[in-house]
């Protein structure tokens, strides 16, 4: 029953990232579903993981700091980090240590006394069993002062997500992630960095950050590449051939998701609260193999329009791969049926490794 | 709330029996078979095979200190009785589920290392594991301490081979890292197909660091496929559990001697916040029927005399038991190696029950100090430089090669 649930919420997302009209929102909602990440290995009600999701969705192009105000009361955060078992009195701190060292700051830039006094800020919040919503029981609240990297306030989980958003470092975090998923591993140029930092500013603004992003000379630079996440790779894959996933049989979606499980990632179940890993963590021998099997799959669904001639250039337009090297050509070169090339070309390094 | 299991950490379920279910048996390339014999791992060179209890195994259920006082007294209708456990030393007993690890210290090939944990314990499952896996307490969000042996030893994609479908962070390096052999092992597309794939893996000299990447990763797939053919080919799978199953891969791929020299499986669904005693139980009898049988296989064979075993969690389980017949997560517990160059026996101190840190056993050994001696004593390494600080060894624990 749960299990259905959560594989019909799984293909819901995965359904709804390759119709939307929207593509970039689903990218940001996907990013951030990183960031904050929840998995319903532990948070098995589909119903809360959903709520949380559309949270995320509603924040991407608004504020760094209301999306956070959000999250640290958000049911599915609250009970992945054990919120509701914090409050005064006897501490629980692990929604305040991961709040931040992963969502807020990154390590090295609060105390061990921070992680006690935020996490004294973040008590009284509790989940109602019915309606599965957070609640706010002001007697299980410590009243008292706390001090977090130095300001010193009665603190609650808003109050204190101001104080973290607000610092310095919190920019610099943010920004720092944001880039290191969709513009390059190489860190900005000092000359960017501080056009973006302008961009964020002290209204943590992400619309703004994500427009400074687009525009930095980076992001059009060919020199900037990323290794695909494997969701992301199957996503871009299927939007290029216009396969949506409830186009797929049960079976050919179950293979999908089998697929994607072996790659290392999944809508909904990311390995830790620390998000995927990225860069050459998903390059392994075997994803080869992994790939291989999704593209199949999707491509057999593909209505397809190959040209008589110019197949190498078809398939380069198709998936939007600005040149294919030598050795892809003469790899490809040698398939003559248009969804083994397509295949192919999908699992080449130059549609692995984004531009 | 379900129990945190080895899935649940990496966050994945089903992958293995999904594997095997879309149909994967014959290995690719066969014409390549003749490879495979051209780099046999030679005698003496030591095997490491790590096996990860995923959830948090009560090691006071697993080595019982059964004429404790202070054990009886926290868990009465958790504890076991002397009678129901299997004699290992003086007051202390295993497992009844272990049966076959129970003869293999009689054997005197099975070290018990008690008290292993970290300073300052985090509670937390995947904090703890990522310590576990990283080496590092303070930071465990960088390299595997496994990835950072391959880091140091060059390129050889057979270096490592996880068996869980997902590589475990422990062997994700900064530059490199394992490579996965899923159970269904390797379905290489024949025909132009698996041309046109194996034509992927040549470099181009308008790669990208990572574009390089990819195409090595392709390379290695077919070298891979290449060496491991002849130990896989016409190899019936055992119908078992995933981790007899893996374990009994490691071993077909070790008698083989193909060059691997680290091998990472694991079992999950240890953690028994409720009903703790039947489910232990019955996940430590899956151990044991993987473990047993693996060490019989390669004692005393001279492609088997070099493995060692090290089977490991990410935390005990607190001293006192909780409400609902079961424990919460606590700190320190046992590490088990097993081998021919493991000297058995009782290492180590076992932590005091009545000395309690918060409810919790002391650590009376540092894990660091137990990777270093299996780094320095099965795979040769500059294990300080690995672990990246001076660490301890646990003298006489494993043994040089005959």
């Amino acid at each position: 029953m749960k299990e259905d649930q959560q594989r019909l919420l799984r293909l819901w997302w995965l359904d709804r990232m390759t119709a939307a009209e929207d593509p970039c929102a689903e990218k940001l909602t996907w990013f951030w579903h990183g960031h904050f990440a929840t998995s319903e290995a532990k948070v098995d009600y589909p119903d809360l993981v959903l709520a949380q999701n559309e949270t995320l969705r509603a924040h991407v192009r608004g504020d760094f700091r209301a999306m956070t105000r959000a999250m640290v009361v958000d049911a599915a955060l609250v009970y992945w980090l054990d919120g509701q078992a914090n409050l005064v009195g006897a501490a629980n701190e692990n929604l305040g240590r991961e709040l931040m060292e992963l969502f807020t700051l990154g390590l090295g830039h609060y105390g061990e006394t921070d992680v006690k006094e935020a996490s004294r800020a973040l008590t009284g919040w509790t989940i109602d069993p019915d309606l599965r919503v957070t609640e706010f029981d002001p007697g299980r609240w410590d009243p008292g002062a706390k001090t977090v990297l130095g300001r010193t306030g009665e603190l609650d989980a808003v109050g204190l997500v101001d104080v973290l958003v607000a610092r310095p470092e919190s920019a610099d975090f943010v920004i720092g992630r944001l880039w290191a998923r969709l513009v390059s591993s190489t860190p900005p140029s000092a000359g960017t960095r501080d056009v973006l930092r302008r961009a964020y500013g002290p209204a943590t603004d992400l619309r703004a950050l994500l427009a400074a992003i687009v525009g930095a000379p980076e992001f059009r630079d060919g020199a900037s590449v990323l290794v695909k996440q494997p969701v992301e790779w199957a996503i871009g894959l299927m939007r290029a051939v216009g396969v949506r996933a409830v186009a797929l049989t049960d079976d050919e979606a179950d293979h999908l998701v089998i697929a994607l499980q072996s790659l290392g990632q999944l809508p909904f179940r990311p390995p830790s609260v620390g998000g995927w890993p990225d860069g050459i963590a998903w390059l392994t021998p075997s994803a080869n193999l992994d790939r291989l099997t999704v593209a199949r799959l999707v491509l057999s669904r593909a209505d397809l329009r190959p040209p008589t001639s110019g197949r190498l250039d078809w398939a380069r337009d198709v998936l939007g791969v600005e040149t294919w090297s030598a050795r892809t050509a003469t790899a490809l070169d040698r398939l003559d049926e248009p969804r083994e090339l397509l295949a192919v070309a999908a699992i080449s390094p130059e549609y692995v490794v984004s531009g | 709330m379900k129990a945190v299991t080895r899935r649940r950490f990496l966050g994945f379920s089903g992958v293995a029996a999904g594997a095997l279910a879309l149909g994967a048996t014959a290995l690719p390339w066969s014409d390549l078979l003749a490879a495979a014999a051209r780099d046999p791992r030679p005698d003496g060179q030591g095997v490491l095979v790590v096996v990860t209890l995923y959830g948090g195994n009560d090691g006071l259920n697993t080595v019982v200190p059964v004429a404790d006082p202070a054990y009886v007294r926290a868990r009465p209708d958790l504890a076991y009785d002397p009678h129901e456990v299997l004699p290992l030393a003086a007051g202390l007993g295993l497992n009844p589920g272990m049966r076959g690890l129970e003869a293999v210290w009689r054997q005197g090939r099975m070290a018990v290392v008690q008290g292993v944990g970290y300073p300052r314990p985090d509670h937390s499952h995947f904090r703890s594991m990522a310590i576990w896996q990283t080496a590092s307490p303070v930071t465990p969000s960088g390299a595997g301490w496994l990835g950072r042996w391959l880091d140091a030893t060059g390129d050889d994609p057979l270096r490592a081979l996880s068996l869980d479908p997902v590589l475990p962070p422990l062997l994700v390096g900064e530059r490199s890292a394992a490579a996965t052999l899923p159970l269904g092992g390797l379905p290489m597309p024949q025909g132009r197909l698996g041309e046109a794939l194996a034509a992927l893996g040549l470099p181009d000299a308008t790669d990208d660091a990572f574009r390089a990447r990819v195409a090595q990763s392709v390379e290695h797939l077919g070298s891979i496929g290449s060496s491991l053919a002849p130990a896989l080919a016409g190899r019936t799978p055992i119908d078992s559990t995933e981790l007899a199953e893996q374990l009994s891969l490691a071993a077909d791929l070790i008698t083989a001697r193909v060059p691997t020299r680290v091998y990472s499986a694991s079992l999950g669904g240890f953690d028994t916040h409720a009903d703790a005693r039947g489910t232990q139980e019955r996940l430590l009898g899956v151990l044991d029927d993987a473990v047993a049988p693996f060490l019989a296989r390669m004692a005393g064979t001279p492609a088997g005399r070099d493995v060692v075993v090290i089977v490991y969690s990410e935390f005990g389980r607190r001293v006192q038991a909780n409400l609902s017949d079961g424990t919460d997560h606590g700190t320190a517990g046992p590490v088990f190696l097993l081998g021919d160059r493991v000297q058995g026996g009782l290492h180590g101190t076992m932590p005091s029950l009545t000395d309690l840190d918060a409810g919790d056993m002391r650590p009376t050994v540092d894990f660091r100090d137990v990777y270093a001696t299996v780094l320095d004593g099965v795979l040769e390494a500059d294990a300080d430089a690995v672990l990246r600080e001076p660490r301890g060894r646990l003298g006489g624990l494993v043994k040089p090669p005959v």
